[in-house]
């Protein structure tokens, strides 16, 4: 053991054996050192830390709020946010549940001090279609490189008073949780219509990921950060791969994900096991709220994310070094970008999980009809055909939904959607081989999820 | 103090092998354990010490309510699954062989599809 001191409560990997104080110093160590490695955060940059309630989510806040009482010239120089995403609606949690875990949480985001946002996930519907934009992140040439914003910032730090700080960073909290009961209903009629668990797993995940945006856009965060660890993002990569994922593998699973333009996603707590982040929270008491989600309690082949999270926990048992092997090939992994030229239009966005569209032409113009009902192509060039809105995952996602309501365009209120897959492109076949009427209004993001889908 | 994650509980068992057979329980545990998290357990006296592998095979028969393949697996608990005892990893301490000592600490804790 390294201090040869302390007795040893835990051993990490195969062969190290950690004590007490020095288990708690490496685990800060590291979660400085990844910051550090990535530069990414700049000094009184704004970052929004997402939070669901688990122990690595909650680490990471502990370990923000660690970094940030730091004597300087170590202390931690960004300015937080936390959000919280009540997805008890899609997970069937009843209304008295959500509001004691919302209370419990907000008692542990008041502790910290820090501005938080806890937010129902029925607010999705009332977000507008700008959400579905990814925003510019041309870089503007008169900011700094890191290194000369360190030395700025630390040069400006001796007059910033500490009631300036305080100032910048006290604003009002909110607490949205109330949503109406028609989007309360939209959202169980949008996640009932899916036959696998695996498409609403997926669903939730993108959903949530729309509301974080728009939450950390409205508030000025360019930064959010998302506390995945070692062991979930191993078990991610794997089962993107099977979602079909494949293309957007380096930024679902980097360390930093740029797809969103504006808003940058880090993921600090990636070098972390997920044994270390439970000893860590059990010895220094980091408190957390235990969630129930949509595969609590599920068996192991109810979706594929689940089935290639007991695959690998089942192989890591066996054989110790299976999560970070995996780990490491992600680090490997980085997205080629086609040359840039002068005149070249922006890569193509998937309309759901925007990344970089990896799906040709094909069938998919069938599918992209359903989009006339929304004013979403106005974003496209009209020389554009309509063939590139969905990537293949997104695509199968959607066309697990078992219904499609009948929309007020008489043009396709005679549209079911069959059991099977192929006659569903029959139908749509059909309907394609008649004219669509233009959409002349613009609709809300609320449209392509309500009416659309229920 | 006991902390849990999505579908998972986290039991704190004070075992107390007695020379007499008592047993006695306070509470439950969460979720594969009716919800409740501190179980406080009085182990019947038997003439060889209680080692993990019996506790575990104890705790299945006894206190388990749903899902037994959800916290073991074979005689082992289910990988996922971290065992503390007195709030060290069981890995140092022998971890099926490991024997009971009086007031003993035992903490489950599920790392699977924590936040």
């Amino acid at each position: 053991m390294k201090c040869k001191e302390g007795t040893a409560v835990l051993i990490i990997r195969v062969n190290d054996a950690f004590c007490r104080s020095c288990f708690k110093e490496y685990f800060i160590h590291k979660f400085r050192a990844m910051l550090g490695k990535n530069r990414v955060i700049f000094p009184q940059e704004k970052v929004l830390l997402a939070v669901s309630g688990g122990t690595a989510s909650c680490s990471m806040l502990s370990q923000v709020q660690e970094g940030l009482s730091r004597e300087a010239p170590k202390k931690l120089r960004f300015v937080p946010g936390i959000i919280y995403i009540d997805d008890g609606g899609a997970c069937g949690r009843s209304a008295e549940e959500r509001q004691r875990s919302n209370a419990l949480l907000k008692s542990i985001f008041t502790e910290t001090g820090f501005t938080y946002f806890i937010v129902s996930l029925e607010q999705v519907f009332s977000l507008p279609t700008s959400v579905l934009v990814p925003g510019t992140s041309d870089p503007d040439p008169s900011n700094p490189s890191y290194k000369q914003a360190v030395d700025q910032y630390i040069k400006e730090k001796q007059t910033l008073t500490e009631e300036n700080v305080a100032s910048a960073v006290a604003q009002l909290n909110i607490e949205d949780s109330a949503y109406s009961p028609e989007h309360k209903l939209a959202l169980e009629r949008l996640f009932s219509s899916m036959k696998t668990l695996t498409a609403k797993e997926d669903m939730l995940q993108t959903l949530r990921s729309h509301l974080i945006l728009h939450i950390a856009r409205e508030n000025g965060y360019s930064k959010v950060m998302m506390g995945d660890s070692c062991s979930r993002l191993a078990v991610k990569l794997l089962s993107n791969i099977a979602l079909g994922r494949g293309a957007a593998l380096a930024s679902d699973t980097g360390f930093s994900d740029p797809r969103y333009g504006d808003v940058v996603i880090v993921r600090p707590m990636r070098d972390y096991s997920s044994k270390e982040i439970a000893f860590y929270s059990r010895m220094f008491n980091v408190p957390s709220v235990f969630i129930s989600g949509l595969d609590t309690k599920t068996h192991d082949k109810a979706s594929i994310q689940r089935l290639t999270e007991s695959f690998v926990t089942n192989l890591q048992f066996d054989f110790p070094s299976t999560v970070s092997t995996i780990y490491r090939t992600s680090e490997k992994l980085h997205t080629v970008m086609p040359p840039q030229s002068q005149t070249a239009e922006p890569a193509s966005k998937c309309l759901l999980c925007l990344c970089t569209l990896d799906t040709k032409v094909g069938r998919l113009y069938l599918i992209c009809l359903f989009f006339h009902f929304s004013e979403l192509y106005f974003r496209l060039p009209s020389h554009q055909d309509l063939k590139t809105l969905l990537c293949y995952s997104c695509r199968l996602t959607i066309k697990d939904m078992v219904s499609l309501r009948k929309a007020q365009n008489s043009w396709v209120q005679s549209l079911r959607v069959l059991h099977s897959s192929n006659s569903f492109w029959y139908v749509v076949d059909d309907m394609a081989s008649q004219q669509c009427p233009a959409v002349s209004h613009v609709m809300s993001y609320k449209t392509v999820f309500f009416h659309l889908f229920l | 103090m006991v902390t849990s994650m999505r579908r998972s509980f986290n039991a704190t068992l004070k075992c107390q092998p007695e020379m007499f057979p008592r047993v006695r329980k306070r509470g439950g545990a969460e979720l594969l354990f009716d919800g409740v998290k501190n179980h406080h357990v009085t182990l019947p006296g038997q003439s060889d010490p209680w080692d993990m592998k019996q506790l575990l095979a104890w705790i299945r028969g006894n206190m388990l309510k749903e899902r037994p393949e959800l916290f073991m697996q074979g005689d082992t608990v289910r990988p996922g699954i971290l065992v503390l005892i007195n709030d060290a990893d069981w890995e140092l301490m022998g971890e099926l062989e490991y024997q009971l000592q009086d007031q003993d600490n035992i903490v489950f804790i599920s790392t699977l599809h924590g936040g």
